[in-house]
């Protein structure tokens, strides 16, 4: 039938096409989270820069060699399930999962140091933003860390195709929000 | 019909028609009130009225979501539904109910008794035993439609029915919950109200769409299902944070605004995907099936809950515009369309598919349900456009210039008169719609000579079964 023809791109895309549907809708809202803090820092450059000087940088540096760092280890499992080797598969995400959860760390660090310095998403436009998208990222991070779990029970290659795709978003979201959230001046 | 106790959702249709007949029947009330503000006003005031008109709206539509599904869940499951006796027991429950609610609402007989009297809330207001009498009533139809699935065959149709209906009635609880504080009050209401037609009744109103797709149009079921599961995934994704926009300006944390916004713009993606699927099975579909006037309904609820649930919803989501709008005649054309689109048409899409075939009719009385959706959808579509340029002025000159609330209602009659107007047409419409699958019997249109060769010629013509 003609739908098997119309059908072809969907099926070309590796993995589960429920899961580019997800992909694609969590760029579109931290997009939109990201163009909108855009926007809102137009009306109050000197303030925006002034409450970022609050932010650990550093961290947030070191967080993105972790994410990424964890984003190939992700990668080389899903290499490893192709070639059907099950105990390399899990020992990759044993270790992607540790380095979430060494980001979680760093991030809940500072979360603290913020809300002991009084800090809250009221505070000020810039940290709601930031308590927003950074937040919406880290609950992302721990999904992240539940399918791993999931896939080292069940590590078939279409499996870590599907979470590996969910972790790479995960890590492209971060390494957007990094630049701007906490260099951009 | 190939199961007997399809014969189930003849009743629970009947009943839900007869509501939707009271339901515009007092939107038409309430819209003369608009035109004359002290019509009724000893008799029946205007909030009375409203509650009357918005409560019956759901009660009836429930009630059509549950004819529904003991329409097709028969047939997707492939065996009989559980207990009949069950589902006639839910809906006397539920009559009650209903009937409970209106004398408690006009007569107010039991003022301050916690089981018997009013709460004293705006909406999510029902005396608390029939409060109780709709979950028991939910249990009943829970256990029953989930005894029969589970028994029978599993399709995605029949599981996503299931998914939106138990999570339909588990938000119900949230009705429960009534605190002193007026934004909270509020907020609870929106996790039942919201989350239900921006939700899971998205589930209910898809899988719907998706059994009348499949035996409207004959596409594979696999096709059907995939787009299904698309619709489904991206209206939670989207609706339920979308919660975020009923959260601006009452009095709830800022940081929703920017979690309403994001989240509720994209509450148009899944009514975008549903209208794109209606259109591309009729396109692909290869089945020329006889109930034209089902088609008619459900690509009209396609159509219409775009632009009424989308489009409309749009209008007034992001926060800035509805610092200005919130409350005004923009959110009413929003409500009205958004209703009638998403979940009045399917309702009717699935009472035009499924009564001939109850009733034991065919063909179809066809002419006069399709006159019944022009009628209806181009009064509704009108109200809308009169509401939208009411709110339009109201919110000038409300919320920019600052004039009064009456006054400005001053200024507004004249879209007021107009909705009305258009309020006659939507009730006419409701009337012929339940006229025309009622009582009309074998009106058969045969096809003139150039219609009869095409269809012999048609290879792919499939009698409908």
């Amino acid at each position: 039938m003609t739908q098997t023809q119309t059908d072809q791109p969907f099926d070309q895309l590796p993995g589960d096409l429920m899961m580019w549907i997800l992909i694609v809708s969590e760029l579109l809202v931290f997009g939109a989270g990201l163009l909108a803090f855009m926007a809102v820092r137009v009306t109050d450059p000197a303030g925006f820069a002034l409450a970022q000087d609050q932010l650990h940088r550093s961290a947030a540096g070191i967080n993105t060699v972790v994410l990424v760092t964890s984003g190939y280890l992700a990668a080389r499992a899903v290499g490893y399930a192709n070639a059907g080797r099950i105990a390399a598969t899990r020992w990759a995400l044993l270790a992607a999962g540790g380095l979430g959860m060494v980001f979680l760390g760093i991030k809940f660090t500072e979360y603290a140091e913020k809300a002991a310095l009084g800090i809250r998403p009221e505070t000020h436009p810039f940290y709601t933003f930031y308590y927003l998208l950074t937040g919406f990222h880290a609950a992302h991070v721990i999904a992240g860390l539940v399918i791993f779990a999931l896939l080292a029970l069940r590590p078939t290659p279409r499996n870590l195709q599907v979470g590996a795709a969910f972790w790479h978003m995960v890590d492209l979201v971060w390494v957007l929000l990094f630049p701007v959230i906490y260099l951009l001046r | 019909m190939k199961y007997q106790t399809q014969k189930i959702a003849l009743v629970y249709f009947v009943v839900a028609m007869a509501l939707f007949a009271v339901q515009v029947s007092l939107g038409l009330l309430m819209g003369y009130v608009y035109v004359d503000g002290n019509f009724l006003v000893d008799l029946m005031p205007f909030n009375i009225l409203r509650m009357l008109h918005t409560n019956s709206l759901i009660v009836w539509l429930l009630l059509g979501f549950f004819g529904a599904a003991y329409y097709l869940i028969p047939e997707e499951s492939e065996r009989e539904i559980h207990s009949t006796k069950l589902a006639y027991l839910q809906l006397a429950i539920l009559v009650l109910g209903t009937a409970g609610v209106v004398v408690t609402y006009t007569f107010n007989l039991f003022e301050g008794n916690f089981f018997l009297g009013k709460e004293g809330r705006e909406f999510l207001e029902q005396p608390r035993w029939v409060k109780a009498g709709i979950v028991v009533a939910a249990l009943i139809f829970l256990y029953n439609i989930s005894m029969t699935v589970l028994a029978g065959k599993k399709t995605a149709i029949s599981n996503i029915l299931l998914l939106g209906l138990w999570l339909l009635a588990l938000l119900f609880l949230f009705a429960f919950v009534n605190p002193a504080n007026l934004a909270l009050d509020k907020m609870y209401w929106w996790f039942v109200i919201h989350l239900w037609v921006e939700g899971v009744w998205e589930l209910v109103l898809a899988a719907i769409l998706a059994f009348l797709m499949l035996k409207l149009t004959g596409v594979d079921r696999e096709v059907v299902e995939k787009w299904l599961y698309v619709i489904v995934a991206t209206a939670l994704f989207s609706g339920i944070l979308g919660t975020g926009h009923h959260f601006l300006w009452i009095g709830t944390p800022g940081y929703w605004q920017w979690i309403g916004s994001v989240f509720s713009t994209l509450e148009i993606v899944p009514f975008f995907a549903m209208m794109a699927f209606a259109f591309i099975m009729v396109w692909k579909g290869r089945r020329d099936h006889p109930n034209k006037a089902a088609l008619l309904w459900a690509l009209g609820c396609a159509v219409l809950a775009f632009f009424g649930a989308g489009v409309w919803g749009f209008l007034h989501t992001l926060h800035g515009v509805n610092y200005y709008t919130h409350g005004t005649q923009i959110t009413a054309a929003h409500g009205h369309l958004a209703f009638y689109g998403a979940y009045v048409c399917i309702n009717l899409a699935i009472i035009s598919y499924a009564m001939p075939v109850l009733l034991g009719r065919d063909p179809y009385n066809q002419v006069l349900n399709m006159a019944s959706f022009w009628l209806m959808s181009g009064g509704m579509v009108f109200m809308t456009f009169t509401l939208t340029f009411a709110g339009t002025v109201q919110t000038h000159l409300q919320r920019v210039m600052g004039m009064g609330f009456m006054e400005v209602q001053d200024q507004l009659w004249i879209f007021y008169a107009m909705r009305f107007g258009s309020g006659v047409a939507v009730v006419l419409g409701a009337l012929l719609f339940i006229y025309s699958i009622l009582v009309p019997r074998g009106e058969i249109v045969k096809p003139g000579p150039v219609e009869r060769d095409r269809l012999t010629r048609d290879a792919d013509h499939v009698v409908a079964e």
